[in-house]
């Protein structure tokens, strides 16, 4: 009895999940201004989900051990970043001109580089547990988790979107593919896949600009789609597509291969003996079981997809996080360079631990430890 | 007796043979996958072009030629000029040249480093490889991107060479052996603790065999296979960093000619369509030819999936 509530429960909460997150984009896409309320709730439903499966799958431990790990990476690279951009020569405000040495040492003052090192450092940590990443060198009087607050949501809806069109598009086109399997079909669309795994986002971004904006009359698709910002839905259509190739033509691949591994498994071969209809057993039996090894890959396929959305965040002049790196980076803007490089490891690394519970949600014969 | 004979001749007789070893096994199921073979020729190809940049392009990489800027494709110039009035067919060869140079090199030093590592790691065993797996557990958490930017920005401000195209190659060369050789410590430290309860590995200890001698002659040519598939799809996602670390601002910069440098100028210069369609190409083709290789490489030689067929 409590079994069965308890698969009714998990039930809920997933279907539950999914609806939320396909109202969200509905509203996202639809230019609705979403309720705070819902974004709550969202949050919620989402950390209930999570409670549910880790208890369901008894992975107290597991999760403790991952979280305490994430933790500790998340310290060594801060760490590492703190140490190294303090031992770099050329500090920030002695690059462009020589400034008079009162000068300099009221600046350092302020940003309490004149202190000794220890003392930053935990300083430094302190900031770092209040959610305060200091101030930008460059952009004066600018707290860092506030540019990356103003930053973030866009790289987010980047990534997001150029995931879903992965999945959206990889997986139908992988159980077409596999269906069809060493028919001329199959073989193109593989060669299309491997083509897309082979073009790098910073050929094909530029090029779509070209075919769908301006540059290359084509087909009189020019000035069809804005060929960069990110105003509204149709300004996401150029550079999801462009980060979401990659990913989606991995996807295929992976869903085929996978699914003719399934295929000639025991229990397929049952299920057809059964008189199982052929899609039934195809859907039910094949694409269920094919899908898991899809969602071992979204782990390295979410990293892709974060540092992919650096390079075409910069060719269409996305307002997203992308943008705060490169400039950092050229101007030494150290908290600016830290606090982006924590976040992006700290989103990676959540990214990596959620991917790993879904397999062990989708497939219970896995048991992490 | 007769039978045992014949069995036995039957069992030794395709050793006598050559070609019965897995290399040669490998070689001719990869000469069977058409794209991966022709693959590999694309890729000798481009080697050969990288070599010999100098004597075939026509023009220098960084002549400028400003009454000629950005011509589309003549007679002049095969594939037209760029903002500069530099030619583009001598700086894609040019590109080779670069874009091959840090893709391979950077490979083989991540194998030197990834392959003492990890087989110091599984043939050691005990606390050291505890130790050492740690600390890749901890280099493998930290996205390779965030790496890729530490080092960069390190080399960046190090003056350690004049020569600043020196500099730009060597930082990014470093930058991506960096991230490289944690993935093949990881593979060949797996491999190793594989092989080394084999019996052969017992066998050449057993005969009093050094471990130097064991690691070096008995494991290392046992699992190479999986370590050159790795390699071959390690040498175009290199390619690809570079790229990336130009175009942000990390790597080479113009003059000097990368695949990724063009790509960048090309996307700069907007609506002038051949300025990135035929480096995008070159790289596009050469990225293929790597991946197709690597495929067949890994359905040839990954014993695992000998059974397939």
């Amino acid at each position: 009895m409590i079994g069965r509530l308890s698969s009714y429960l998990g039930r809920v909460l997933g279907y539950g999940a999914i609806l939320l997150m396909v109202l969200l984009v509905a509203f996202d896409l639809g230019q609705i201004e979403i309720d705070p309320a819902l974004w709550w709730f969202t949050a919620a439903w989402y950390l209930a989900a999570f409670v549910y499966a880790v208890f369901k799958g008894e992975m107290f431990v597991y999760v403790t051990k991952r979280l305490l790990e994430a933790g500790f990476v998340i310290w060594v690279i801060a760490t590492l970043t703190f140490l190294m951009l303090r031992f770099l020569p050329g500090g920030p405000f002695d690059a462009e001109k020589q400034l008079p040495p009162e000068i300099k040492a009221n600046i350092e003052a302020k940003y309490g580089l004149d202190k000794p090192l220890p003392e930053q450092y935990l300083n430094y940590l302190v900031g770092l547990t209040k959610g305060d990443l200091g101030e930008s060198y460059k952009y004066l009087g600018r707290p860092v988790s506030k540019m990356i607050g103003e930053t973030l949501p866009v790289s987010f809806q980047l990534g997001f979107y150029s995931m879903l069109l992965a999945f959206v598009i990889g997986i139908p086109l992988g159980v077409f593919a596999a269906s069809k399997h060493n028919t001329l079909l199959d073989n193109g669309l593989m060669i299309l896949a491997i083509s897309g795994v082979a073009l790098p986002s910073f050929i094909i971004g530029p090029l779509l600009v070209m075919v769908f904006s301006f540059g290359i009359p084509f087909a009189g698709l020019q000035g069809a789609l804005p060929p960069a910002l990110w105003e509204s839905p149709i300004y996401y259509i150029l550079p999801v597509v462009t980060l979401g190739l990659r990913p989606a033509a991995i996807i295929a691949r992976m869903t085929r291969s996978s699914m003719l591994d399934v295929i000639q498994a025991d229990f397929v071969r049952t299920a057809r003996a059964k008189g199982v209809a052929a899609q039934v057993v195809l859907y039910k039996h094949v694409l269920k079981n094919s899908l898991i090894p899809v969602l071992t890959i979204s782990g390295p396929l979410i990293a892709g997809v974060l540092s992919g959305s650096f390079v075409v965040e910069i060719v269409f002049g996305v307002p997203g996080m992308g943008k705060h790196l490169v400039q950092s980076v050229t101007n030494r803007d150290y908290p600016l360079i830290l606090g982006l490089t924590l976040v992006f490891s700290a989103m990676l690394i959540v990214a990596n631990l959620i991917v790993d519970l879904l397999y062990t949600v989708v497939d219970p014969r896995i048991k992490l430890s | 007796m007769i039978s045992l004979n014949s069995t036995l001749s039957k069992a030794t007789k395709p050793q006598a043979n050559e070609g019965k070893s897995l290399w040669s096994d490998g070689w001719k199921r990869l000469k069977k996958n058409k794209g991966a073979y022709w693959s590999m020729w694309f890729i000798a190809i481009v080697c050969l072009i990288a070599v010999l940049a100098p004597w075939i392009a026509p023009y220098s990489f960084e002549t400028q030629n400003i009454d000629r800027a950005l011509m589309p494709p003549d007679s002049t110039n095969l594939l037209g000029t760029d903002s500069l009035g530099r030619d583009m067919l001598s700086r894609i060869i040019y590109g080779a040249r670069m874009s091959m140079a840090v893709g391979i090199f950077t490979a083989i030093f991540s194998l030197l480093i990834g392959g003492v590592y990890g087989a110091v790691s599984g043939w050691v065993g005990g606390w050291v490889d505890a130790v050492l797996m740690r600390i890749i557990d901890i280099l493998y958490a930290i996205p390779s991107l965030v790496l890729l930017i530490m080092v960069g920005v390190i080399f960046n401000s190090v003056e350690v060479f004049e020569n600043p195209e020196l500099k730009a190659l060597t930082g990014i060369f470093l930058a991506l052996s960096v991230v490289g050789w944690v993935s093949i410590a990881r593979l060949v430290r797996g491999q190793v603790l594989q092989v080394r309860e084999m019996l052969y590995v017992e066998g050449a200890r057993a005969l009093g065999a050094s471990s130097w001698r064991i690691v070096g002659r008995h494991i290392g040519p046992n699992i190479l296979g999986p370590i050159i598939v790795m390699l071959t799809f390690q040498i175009p996602s290199n390619i690809l960093f570079e790229s990336f670390l130009s175009f942000i601002g990390l790597g080479l910069q113009p003059p000097f000619s990368s695949w990724g440098v063009l790509a960048n100028d090309g996307w700069k210069a907007k609506s002038y369509p051949h300025l990135i369609l035929y480096p995008g190409l070159a790289l596009f083709l050469t990225m293929l030819a790597f991946n197709l290789l690597g495929d067949g490489l890994r359905d040839a030689f990954d014993p695992k999936l000998k059974s397939r067929g």
